[in-house]
């Protein structure tokens, strides 16, 4: 059994002029001890994803389809429940660490309250598990005294790490986990994630826009346009051969140095996101491809198999597999 | 000095020095200490030139814009504009701002959320008293991709899109008819698919209007990008500067190296430990030497020079176009 299935997951935002469907029936899998990358640009709706999974959303969004952790359905789960399953099975590390952290409150007595509140450590066993924590995220233990504004972005970060860490959970969702940071310190805090998941054994969801840093951290990746997963595949073969064409313009927005083909060529998607209240007819994407046919705009697409292990919602990659078959 | 005259077109379209740091160094007060943020730059921008200046948050890459914004005074040494010194009274550095334009990451928060897009990128224009206005507003609008631009006149920021926003802001540098722009993380606060847009705006208004820009960024695929040249920043110096293809492909000193090794997709990485250091506490010797990998392998000592790296200052780069390190090793193997 799977650690985590979507299955046709909806998010409708209720808001005064209307219904928003800000992620429109995504269907997922992951493994145990695998790293799934989401990919996609603002109003993609891969925020909205991660947070539905551990039902953090506001009351006015209404969750739709199967969301089975473990075999357990977190959609119909009791509140005690949900909270026991928050921190204790599956944590969340969010971005901007500025903010996620109580500015008054000594880290070390942050990263063990998730313990004590689950009881799953009296005070003096949680001081040594929050040690153990920052140790594990590279922090030494004497900063467990220390305030968030001691710390610079990175050393915050780690915090958030093993703040998510602390009750050992399967699973793990990482949304824009190093955006606001810098290379270097970025390049630690992957790394730091990486080690974690391949040591521990435990499940990663990552959300970035950034597509080079999905397909370095993680074995599979689905990018979102428009609220739904328009390809999905291993992340080396997505990052490097796209099949669809919005996954490619992602792909090609954050260059390889060194590549000629890059150099004095930033390549962009033209146009924006559309509007989830008023999203295009067929292809939602059809008005900002390039390869865009006629067709497009009242086809229907679907996931289709694109190759093998890989699925891509366009139907270029789906005339790609009639022919190769 | 011969910086000056042998500065000039290096590279494609780059013409005579317009922009120049020399010698120069910024300090502040920080906690009763001092704060050497920019500790003696040679910097020059060439007419038509990109330049992106890279480093690590706190490396003083924004101190340095600033400083050549006329927005800091320098310690010592000075901001050259246009083969003068900086003039740092009311009226001359008022005049100086129409020539080099600011455009600040963020759009969003240098904005104001209750100025339309017209009064946004109007404001230069009014403040300096130029006339028609809404003439110089219209041709900034669509020479930043908003066209028509009559249609964004009335819009709100809230109504734009995040690129759309920063098409504003460089609209509301452009009104001025600057011939320099000094861009902070330009597209940091964007989405992918924007990002390449924005930069492809920046190398259009080089290619049309012969603008020069100063590009500061943490981004080195953005330099490969966009740039021709490019100065790595290490703790208030720059370390390493030249072509880009030359520093970026075949980089000489320890932490250029680094910077590009961790890169996705990179095949080796170098994982400096720790963040950068403090400006207030500039490590003896060379600055960068209690985080260098050369250093640390053994491989400075092989080569006779790990005693210079730990105790000997190295001298401050001058603005010449090619490639060159701050780097005693790097030294001893060219």
């Amino acid at each position: 059994m799977s650690l985590l299935e979507l299955d046709d997951v909806s998010v409708t935002y209720r808001i005064a002029s209307g219904e928003v469907p800000a992620v429109r029936g995504v269907s997922l899998t992951l493994e145990a001890g695998a790293a799934l990358g989401v990919a996609g640009e603002s109003g993609s709706g891969k925020s909205t994803l991660a947070m539905a999974l551990l039902r953090l959303l506001p009351k006015d969004a209404k969750i739709g389809g199967r969301i089975l952790l473990d075999g357990e359905d977190v959609l119909t789960m009791k509140w005690g429940r949900m909270r026991a399953v928050r921190w204790a099975e599956a944590s969340i590390v969010f971005q901007g660490a500025q903010h996620g952290l109580n500015p008054v409150r000594r880290i070390g007595d942050q990263i063990a309250e998730p313990l004590l509140v689950h009881n799953l450590a009296k005070p003096d066993a949680a001081r040594e598990r929050v040690a153990e924590l920052l140790d594990a995220v590279g922090l030494p233990a004497w900063r467990a005294r220390s305030y968030p504004h001691e710390l610079s972005g990175g050393q915050r970060q780690r915090v958030m790490i093993a703040m998510a860490l602390a009750c050992s959970p399967r699973l793990i969702i990482a949304d824009e986990p190093t955006t606001a940071l810098d290379v270097m310190v970025q390049a630690q805090v992957l790394s730091l994630i990486k080690n974690l998941v391949a040591e521990r054994g435990i499940s990663l969801i990552m959300i970035s826009h950034d597509l080079s840093v999905l397909a370095d951290v993680c074995d599979q990746l689905a990018v979102m346009y428009a609220g739904r997963v328009v390809e999905h595949g291993p992340s080396h073969e997505v990052f490097h051969d796209a099949k669809h064409p919005y996954s490619r313009a992602l792909a090609a927005a954050f260059p390889t140095v060194g590549d000629p083909a890059s150099r004095m060529a930033p390549k962009g998607l033209g146009g924006d996101p559309p509007d989830p209240m008023d999203l295009p007819g067929g292809c939602a994407f059809h008005p900002r491809c390039p390869v865009a046919r006629d067709t497009c705009a009242e086809l229907d697409v679907r996931l289709w198999p694109a190759g093998p292990g890989r699925t891509a919602a366009c139907v270029h990659a789906r005339v790609e597999e009639e022919v190769g078959s | 000095m011969t910086e000056t005259s042998t500065a000039t077109a290096p590279v494609g379209t780059a013409g005579a020095t317009l922009l120049e740091a020399r010698d120069l160094h910024v300090e502040f007060a920080s906690r009763g200490r001092r704060a050497r943020a920019v500790d003696g730059v040679n910097l020059a921008v060439g007419q038509g030139e990109i330049v992106a200046l890279v480093g690590e948050s706190g490396c003083g890459k924004t101190t340095l814009a600033r400083t050549l914004l006329g927005l800091e005074r320098p310690t010592s040494g000075e901001v050259r504009y246009d083969g003068a010194s900086l003039d740092y009274t009311t009226k001359a550095l008022r005049a100086y701002r129409r020539q080099v334009q600011l455009v600040l990451q963020d759009p969003t928060g240098s904005l104001n959320p209750r100025h339309t897009v017209y009064e946004a990128v109007a404001e230069g224009p009014r403040i300096h008293g130029l006339p028609d206005e809404r003439d110089i507003v219209a041709t900034a609008l669509s020479r930043a991709g908003l066209r028509p631009p009559e249609r964004f006149f009335q819009r709100y920021p809230h109504e734009l899109s995040g690129g759309q926003r920063q098409r504003v802001v460089i609209a509301g540098a452009l009104a001025l008819n600057p011939k320099v722009l000094v861009a902070d993380e330009p597209v940091a606060s964007l989405d992918a698919s924007v990002r390449g847009e924005i930069l492809a705006l920046l190398l259009r208004l080089r290619e049309e209007l012969g603008l020069s820009a100063l590009v500061v960024t943490h981004d080195l695929g953005l330099a490969w990008n966009i740039a021709d040249r490019v100065a790595v920043m290490y703790l208030g110096r720059i370390v390493e500067s030249g072509p880009v293809e030359q520093v970026l492909t075949a980089p000489r000193h320890p932490y250029t190296q680094a910077l590009l090794s961790v890169l996705p997709e990179s095949p080796e990485r170098i994982v400096l430990t720790g963040e950068p250091p403090d400006p207030t506490r500039i490590p003896a010797g060379c600055r960068f030497h209690a985080r260098c990998h050369v250093l640390a392998s053994g491989k400075a000592e092989e080569a006779g020079v790990a005693e210079r790296c730990r105790t000997r200052l190295l001298d401050i780069l001058p603005a010449v176009p090619d490639a060159q390190a701050a780097c005693h090793y790097a030294e001893t193997v060219s």
